[in-house]
């Protein structure tokens, strides 16, 4: 069993959330291994739950068993950010992670070593790289796609590309069999929406406020509205993100979308038993912990068979 | 580049490309936004009230046109070319960033903002952008690293009797470039009613090419002052680089003139070859920081690395995206002044003319003062003094070993 119900929820569901396949040798990569996730999770008649950690936060090593924890702990999705000195999008706990991991050593080099290292013993569960483009853009954009389709990444998330530079980045990864996620945003209206939708794969990203990550408290409702403005002009699944930090959050946020990501408020816990300073298990245990707090929320949602996500 | 353009003027594309630099790298939320400003400003330019708008300004608040001086003393000092200085130190608040202000204070206004938010190193962008929130009776939040708050006091205090909020930036290096993450982030928290004036040209597109037009007043006064003093336009043209506004503003109108020669001068630092420099052109490679794809300081792994200058307004990573172009293109020679040559230039200039100038065009005086003794005596040499000196005596007085 790949992802196991989270602890003290077994079976509450247990109609709405049959047991996945085991891992086939024929398993999925990249864009399908997303499309397979979403599919599993409409036939489980739940939201998923996405994690982002910030690749080298607070160690590499501590990063690693981080990575190879979540899914496990109820992570159906994964987003792996990638280090920069300047993540503009970003409050204060994503950018504490992000010098943290930096001053870990971190680099893309070994951001895609840890995808390789979480593909030895996952092949089921997507990836998802997310970061600014200047890192990937010193890398290389060529060699930086084909390292991290053989490292086993799925897709990408480039906060600082919007369509207007699709060229860059998004056209060729989808070239290379990735997923190019884009952010939608309160601001994002009808009118624009084609542009945003024209190239997303995979899934596409509500950013649930204007703002930065970490700072804002979520609106069910607000999110609601503009989760279905998007869906009449998509049939992708839809994720929201930005200031989900409970499980009553997520369970809220799980009612309207296909997926709740949560990004801050892990980062915020790796970072609290990190400077408590009981070791790389403790830091382990308590991004554990969250995910699978935050895992039963979402999965105390069951979600009609039919009229959400792709057809 | 492979082949001249036609023209260096006709920049950027539709798409607010340089050649390969230039580009709108933001954050979707702020896309909406940066799509309507660049909507309001081409509506703008159409608009013979817009422009007439701010010639009234410049003429009766700013006091342009600036003088254009022959400074003889220098001249005599250095032995070769005629040295001239467009005086816009003495703009009101005391540098060419007023230019650009007024322009985008007019641009908030028919946007219908509410609220401005700025980004300075030095403070003197600050400054003027707290002046002109004043005079239209905006609320103004200035974002301002904490290195620079502490090293540009007078600045700080300037804002605040504007009524200007000062918030100190303790991210990162805590400079320039922290300022300016920090403003996007107010930005995009506030995009439903704030208008980001940045203050050079950098920045997504449409800030590079307006930034540019607000400040080419420039060098327009200056082809017809140097054609009423010398019956021509100068040889060559010299400003300090930190994002490139003042330089921009210069050179932009005689970038066509194929004889002139153009040079742009960065902040060496502690020299280029100790890695402690904030000279992108001169040391950098292309990467993408804060919505263009520029000419960086960064390492191998594209992490942005800390600048250094003495003055706090050349204290940048990166560099405008035109210049960047400029620079591929062949039509700019940019160079490297470093703090000691910079601080002899200003000793030599405040001696010499009765003028403190401030650091950033300390380092084009500095350069003026390698350049000019090269040059014939016939030559006329154009330096754009860019702001004064008063707001950096503090600085120079520690660099100096002088306690005030």
């Amino acid at each position: 069993m790949n992802t196991p119900a989270p602890p003290g929820h077994p079976g509450q569901h247990p109609e709405a959330a049959p047991r996945r396949p085991r891992e086939r040798s024929d398993a999925k990569v990249g864009a399908a291994r997303i499309a397979q996730r979403f599919a599993d999770l409409k036939a489980e008649q739940r939201a998923g739950l996405i994690t982002f950690i910030t690749a080298g936060d607070p160690d590499i090593d501590t990063s690693r068993e981080i990575l190879k924890a979540l899914p496990a702990a109820g992570a159906d999705l994964i987003e792996l950010g990638m280090p920069f000195t300047d993540p503009m999008a970003d409050g204060p706990a994503i950018q504490k992670a992000n010098l943290r991991a930096l001053k870990s050593g971190a680099t893309v080099a070994k951001t895609l070593a840890l995808v390789r290292s979480f593909r030895e013993t996952d092949t089921t569960t997507p990836l998802l790289l997310m970061g600014y483009y200047n890192p990937i853009y010193a890398y290389g954009v060529h060699h930086f796609l084909s390292d991290a389709v053989a490292a086993g990444v799925d897709g990408l998330i480039a906060v600082d590309i919007p369509p207007e530079e699709d060229d860059e980045l998004c056209l060729p990864a989808l070239r290379n069999g990735m997923s190019f996620v884009r952010l939608a945003t309160p601001t994002t209206d009808d009118r624009r929406l084609p542009r945003v939708l024209e190239h997303t794969s995979g899934f596409v990203y509500y950013v649930s406020m204007a703002g930065i990550t970490g700072v804002g408290k979520i609106d069910p409702a607000d999110v609601a509205a503009h989760v279905a403005r998007i869906r009449k002009q998509t049939p992708l699944p839809i994720a929201v993100g930005f200031g989900i930090r409970t499980a009553d959050q997520a369970a809220a946020i799980a009612r309207v979308a296909d997926a709740c990501v949560v990004g801050s408020a892990l980062v915020d816990r790796i970072a609290e038993a990190t400077a408590a300073g009981g070791g790389s298990a403790t830091v382990v245990n308590a991004a554990r912990e969250l995910t699978s707090t935050l895992a039963e929320g979402v999965r105390r949602v069951v979600k009609a068979a039919t009229d959400k996500g792709a057809p | 580049m492979n082949s001249i353009p036609n023209s260096f003027k006709a920049g950027p594309d539709e798409r607010g490309h340089f050649g390969i630099f230039g580009g709108r790298f933001v954050a979707e939320t702020l896309m909406p936004l940066i799509l309507e400003l660049e909507q309001a400003y081409k509506d703008a330019k159409a608009d013979p009230k817009f422009q007439a708008e701010i010639d009234r300004l410049n003429k009766d608040y700013i006091g342009r046109p600036s003088p254009l001086y022959y400074a003889d003393r220098m001249t005599k000092r250095l032995g070769g070319a005629k040295v001239y200085f467009k005086r816009d130190e003495l703009n009101h608040t005391g540098a060419h960033k007023i230019n650009n202000c007024i322009g985008q204070i007019l641009l908030a206004n028919r946007m219908g903002r509410k609220r401005i938010i700025a980004e300075t190193g030095a403070g003197q962008h600050g400054v003027a952008t707290a002046t002109v929130a004043a005079l239209f009776g905006l609320p103004c939040t200035i974002y301002m690293g904490a290195t620079d708050v502490e090293r540009q006091q007078p600045n700080v205090f300037r804002m605040k009797l504007l009524g200007a909020e000062v918030k100190p930036v303790t991210s990162g290096s805590q400079t320039l470039k922290d300022a300016m993450n920090e403003a996007l982030r107010d930005w995009v928290t506030n995009v439903h009613d704030t208008y980001y004036i940045i203050g050079t040209v950098a920045g997504p597109h449409p800030y590079p090419e307006m930034v540019r037009d607000f400040q080419s007043v420039i060098g327009k006064e200056a082809r017809a002052q140097m054609l009423e003093a010398e019956g021509r336009a100068p040889d060559s043209l010299v400003a300090c680089i930190g994002g490139g506004s003042n330089a921009m503003g210069l050179f932009y109108e005689f970038l066509d003139d194929k004889d002139i020669k153009i040079y742009g001068v960065e902040a060496g630092g502690h020299g280029v070859e100790t890695g402690q420099h904030a000279a992108s052109l001169t040391a950098g490679r292309p990467g993408i920081l804060h919505g263009n794809r520029t000419y960086l300081l960064q390492d191998a792994d594209g992490q942005i690395t800390e600048a250094h200058s003495i003055s706090a307004g050349l204290d940048y990573p990166g560099v405008g995206p035109e210049h960047a172009w400029l620079r591929d293109a062949g039509r700019v020679n940019y160079v490297s002044i470093t703090d000691r040559e910079a601080l002899d230039a200003f000793q030599l200039c405040a001696r010499l003319e009765g003028i403190l100038p401030a650091l950033e065009p300390s380092h084009a005086l500095g350069y003026v003062t390698k350049l000019a003794p090269t040059l014939p005596k016939d030559h006329i040499l154009l330096m754009n003094l860019c702001g004064r000196g008063d707001k950096d005596i503090f600085t120079i007085a520690k660099a100096l070993g002088q306690n005030l």
